[in-house]
This record gives structure tokens, sequence and C-alpha cells, in this order.
């Protein structure tokens, strides 16, 4: 279990010192993929490199299965954080080493004997399907096959929480797509914790079960993903939420009209009309207030916020019929909550 | 041959080559190799200390060090080689026995070329994405390792591209060097140009230096591009 309590990060710079995380309170469980999201400029990096204590906090403490980092020494810290690995936005591989040998360096640094170590990096680059580009060098490889060697290389040491700090951001929605399922079934498999740093919806709600919206420094809003998702009660949750710049401020709700939001997680539904098909089918008229979809390689992917003018079973029919197409996600949003 | 020396001086020309040149060619080649070794066993580490010292990012160096070790590099960077020369006559003399001869020209040649090689090595790992430190320091690696396991590896090709500047820099040296009594091509043009006016001599050693640069800098942009595994031709 990790536990963040009472952290504050504050960074001194020449025009004043920066507030960066405010007093952030958080426990994250054992075997979660835990979601961190916010704008840019939010505190998220800062808030991970907090968890390995790359970052220094300024107050507050770490706590991770009972251990507090505040009082490791530097030597005991190095050791701990081979327990606590991390992936990254630009994947971070050693350019002048073959994916073999950059698998190969967080054993190296734990000491760990050659032979031994080549057949652990082995196993885990055959475990991201990737033991065919042992031998080349990451330049040679794709995105999203160079992230698969970095989650490779985090798992060497046999970590119990992987830190991914905008992981997917560098990718376009599919490899995303397959990222994301690889990181899950690690998890599945190896019953690690995950914490996801990222700026994208729909990264939370592919995988993460529990979300902490973050916002100038502090817990905007923390709970299971489905209900902050779906009942945003923050100004930061709702910005997330309603995509770009609509406010609900401006449909002083009727209490006749309901809105869903639509999730598309690689739904194939580019093709379909999915809206019209539902007046067809259920004769539900819905209007998109908002939506930012992009359809790519025949799969669509993005969000949507569709209002019903009618009564609750209206609504809830609706969403039940968005529900069977699969890699869709609907939920009702409570405008007034 | 050329219309502008008599066959006399060609002739003489050609005797002082045979004569000389085998020589003086290996005399400039070792003291170009034996002085850009040590330049760069002392100047990489201290490009190293610079870079890894710098805001305590990676070794614990109070700034006070990293300030000295800045000016003591910029100085002797500035001073003319020619005086610089002979302004460690007393350190040659302590460290060869001598002050004149092709070894003690070795001595003011690695002191004028350290200063010159930290700066490059420092410009070389200041090009590392600093990602990649933190990258290491994720992982648990231990400052020397950060050094030795990422820093400098990943640094190689342009590491190398520097230390072939550095040696070509070190040659153009050596041949002033000549001056004060050391060996080799630059003594040649030095005693026959300058001193005797034999052009042809001269312009002979020239061509040899211009051809020793000219391998020292294929070899070594070769090396830098073979051992570079970012290549530019993605598929």
């Amino acid at each position: 279990m990790i536990e963040i309590r009472n952290l504050s990060k504050t960074f001194t710079t020449k025009s004043g010192d920066v507030e960066a995380l405010k007093n952030i309170s958080l426990t994250i469980p054992d075997g979660e993929i835990y979601g961190i999201i916010g704008m840019s400029g939010a505190g998220k990096s800062t808030l991970v490199r907090c968890i390995n204590m790359l970052e220094r906090p300024t107050e507050g403490s770490i706590i991770i299965d009972g251990k507090n980092l505040n009082d490791l020494s530097e030597a005991e810290l190095r050791q701990e954080r081979q327990k606590i690995t991390m992936i990254f936005q630009d994947f971070n591989l050693l350019m002048q080493r073959n994916c073999l040998k950059n698998v190969c360096f967080p054993l190296e640094l734990a000491g760990v004997k050659k032979s031994e170590a080549v057949r652990r990096a082995m196993e885990l680059l055959d475990m991201v399907g990737l033991a065919d580009k042992a031998k080349n060098y990451p330049a040679q490889l794709s995105g999203g096959q160079q992230q698969r060697v970095a989650i490779a290389r985090a798992l060497a040491t046999h970590p119990k929480i992987l830190l991914c700090d905008e992981a997917t951001s560098a990718l376009d929605p599919q490899t995303t797509h397959s990222i994301l399922s690889l990181i899950r079934d690690v998890r599945d498999q190896l019953g690690l914790t995950v914490i996801v740093i990222t700026h994208q919806m729909s990264v939370v709600e592919e995988i993460c079960g529990r979300v902490a919206i973050l916002n100038g420094g502090e817990v905007a809003e923390e709970g299971v993903v489905n209900e902050v998702f779906s009942a945003p009660k923050s100004e930061a949750a709702k910005r997330l939420v309603y995509p770009d710049g609509f406010s609900t401020d401006t449909l002083s709700p009727s209490s006749d009209e309901h809105f869903i939001r639509v999730v598309y997680n690689g739904a194939e539904v580019s093709k379909t009309p999915l809206i019209a098909q539902m007046a067809m089918d259920k004769n539900i008229p819905a209007s998109i207030r908002s939506a930012s979809t992009r359809s790519i390689g025949g799969k669509a992917y993005g969000n949507m916020l569709l209002s019903v003018t009618g009564d609750e079973s209206l609504a809830e029919e609706a969403i039940s019929y968005l529900r069977e197409i699969p890699d869709i996600i609907a939920e009702e949003v409570k405008t007034n909550a | 041959m050329l219309d502008i020396f008599s066959s006399e001086e060609v002739t003489e020309a050609l005797e002082i080559f045979v004569r000389e040149f085998p020589t003086a060619i290996w005399e400039t080649v070792y003291v170009t190799v034996i002085s850009t070794f040590f330049a760069i066993l002392i100047g990489l580490p201290l490009g190293v200390i610079l870079v890894a010292g710098d805001k305590g990012k990676i070794l614990k160096i109070p700034s006070g060090v990293l300030h000295v070790l800045n000016v003591i590099i910029n100085l002797l960077r500035s001073i003319p080689f020619l005086i610089l020369m002979i302004m460690v006559f007393p350190l040659t003399r302590l460290i060869v026995g001598t002050v004149v001869g092709t070894v003690a020209s070795i001595v003011p040649l690695v002191i004028a070329a350290f200063p010159f090689v930290a700066r490059l090595v420092e410009t070389s790992l200041r090009e590392l994405d600093p990602n990649i430190v933190e990258m290491a320091q994720s992982m648990g690696a231990k400052p020397i390792q950060i050094i030795t396991k990422v820093m400098i590896p990943e640094s190689i090709p342009s590491l190398l591209s520097n230390f072939t500047t550095a040696m070509t820099t070190i040659l153009g040296y050596s041949a002033m060097s000549g001056i004060i009594g050391g060996g080799g091509l630059g003594k040649i043009a030095i005693n026959y140009g300058y001193y005797r006016y034999r052009y042809l001599v001269m312009l002979l050693a020239v061509i040899f230096l211009i051809l020793l640069v000219q391998i020292i800098q294929t070899v070594g942009t070769h090396l830098a591009t073979k051992l570079d595994r970012r290549p530019r031709d993605r598929a």
C-alpha cells in the first residue's frame, strides 16, 4: 500500500517560490491501477517523482508498505527504487545499447550476474512480445515497441510498484491501447501496483480503477473512476469530463434533459452512424452537445456528450443500448450534482 | 616538376626528404598520439566532473570547487601555446629532465590540450538528454554507475568526434613545438623553411601535416559514425 500523507513540494526559483504540490493525501491500495490526471502544470510529474523520491518533498511523507521513504538514506533509497520502477513519455531507452542490454541495465545496477541478467531479460522481452528484437537498437524500433522494451526493463528487478509518467502520451491511440492492455496484463500476472500519470481521460477510463484529479497542485477529486467521471463535482473534474470549452453553466438543465457521456475505446463504429442507429432502433432522439472523437484504422477513440430529452427511463434506455456496443463506455452525467 | 624551383633545389629537397622525413613523420605521430592520450586521461574526468557536479545533480561537488576548475580551464586556454610552452619549462624539466627535444614537447602539449579536451567532453556530455539520467536514478543507479554506464557510453559518438578534433589540434600544436626543439614535421618546416629559405622542403612538410590531419579526421569520423547506434535512415 502506498500512503501519501500531507505532501507538499515547493520549488524555489529566482522569481519566487512555486508551490507545485499542496498538502496532498492519497492512499493507493495494492494491486490497483491508480490514475492521476490533470492538465499540464497541475503537478502530476512532481507528484510521481516524489513517490520514488527523485524529488524530495518539502513537507509530508510517502509511506510504502509501512516504510517511510523520508527516513531512508541515499543508499537505502537506491535499494528501494529497484522496487519502484518507472516508465516515461519518451521511453528513455539507452540509445547506444541494444534492447537486450537495455533490459539488463537495472540488473547490472543491482549487481546481478551477467548470465542470470541475460536470462531474465530474454524472459521479459518474450513477455512483451519482442524476443526477436533483442539484438536491435532502440532507434530501429517504433515508439510502441520502444515503450514495450521500457516496460520489460522496468519489470526486470521484480518491482512492486510501476510508475507510468505519461507513458502513452507520445503514442497514437491504437498503440496506446496495446500498451495499456500490456500494463493491465502485467498487473494481473505480477500483482503489482500501477500508478498512471496522464492528461488523457481515455487512458484513465481504459485501465484505471481509481482516479485522483489534480488541479493547481491539489487533489480536486478522488474516487472510483466511473463515479468521478459520471458525477464530476469539482470544476477541474468538469473541465476534464466536458470536452473543449463545453460548460454546464450555459445549459441550465431543465428537469427532463439528461446528459450521457460516451467514451470510445477503439469501438468498431466508424462505419455505422451510432446516433442515427439509436434513433431508428430505439426511437430515442439524441443530440450531440460536444464531441471529440477520432477514427483510426476503422476504430473510434475519444468521447462525446449526448443529451436526450425525456424522462429518466429514456436516458437509462439509451445508456443500456450504447453499453451493448463493445468498447464503448456510457454513463449518465449528473449536471446538478 | 615545378618550374619555379631549380633542379638543384629539387634534388636537395628530395635528399632531405629521404634522410629526415621518415623520422620526422614518426616523431609527429607519436608525440600527437601520446599527448592526445594524456590530454584525454586528464581532460575526460574533468569534463565529467563539470557536468556531473553541476547543481549537485549527480555528484555532490561544492560549487566553489567547480568554479575554481572552470577558472583554471579558462586560464590555461587563454594562454597562447607559444608562450605556454615557455611558461611550463620548470614543470617540463621536473618531469622529463630537460626542456628541449621531442619528449619534452609532450609536457606543454598535454598542458595546453587537457583544458580543451575537458571543455569538449563537457559539451558532449551536456548534449545528453537529462531524462536519461533521471531514468537511471529512478532505477537506483549510483553516481559512478550513472557516469560509467550512462553518461559516457551514451555520448560515445559525440566524444569520438570531439577527440578527433582535439587530436588534429594537438597535431597542429606539435608542429609549433619545433620552435623549442621539439622534433617532427614542424621542426623541419621551421628549420628549412623559416631559417634557410628552403620553401620546397617546407611545402613537403606542410603537405605531410595536411595528410596526417586528413587521416586522423577520416578515421575519427568513420569510427564515430560506425559506433553511433542511432541510424538516421530508419525503416
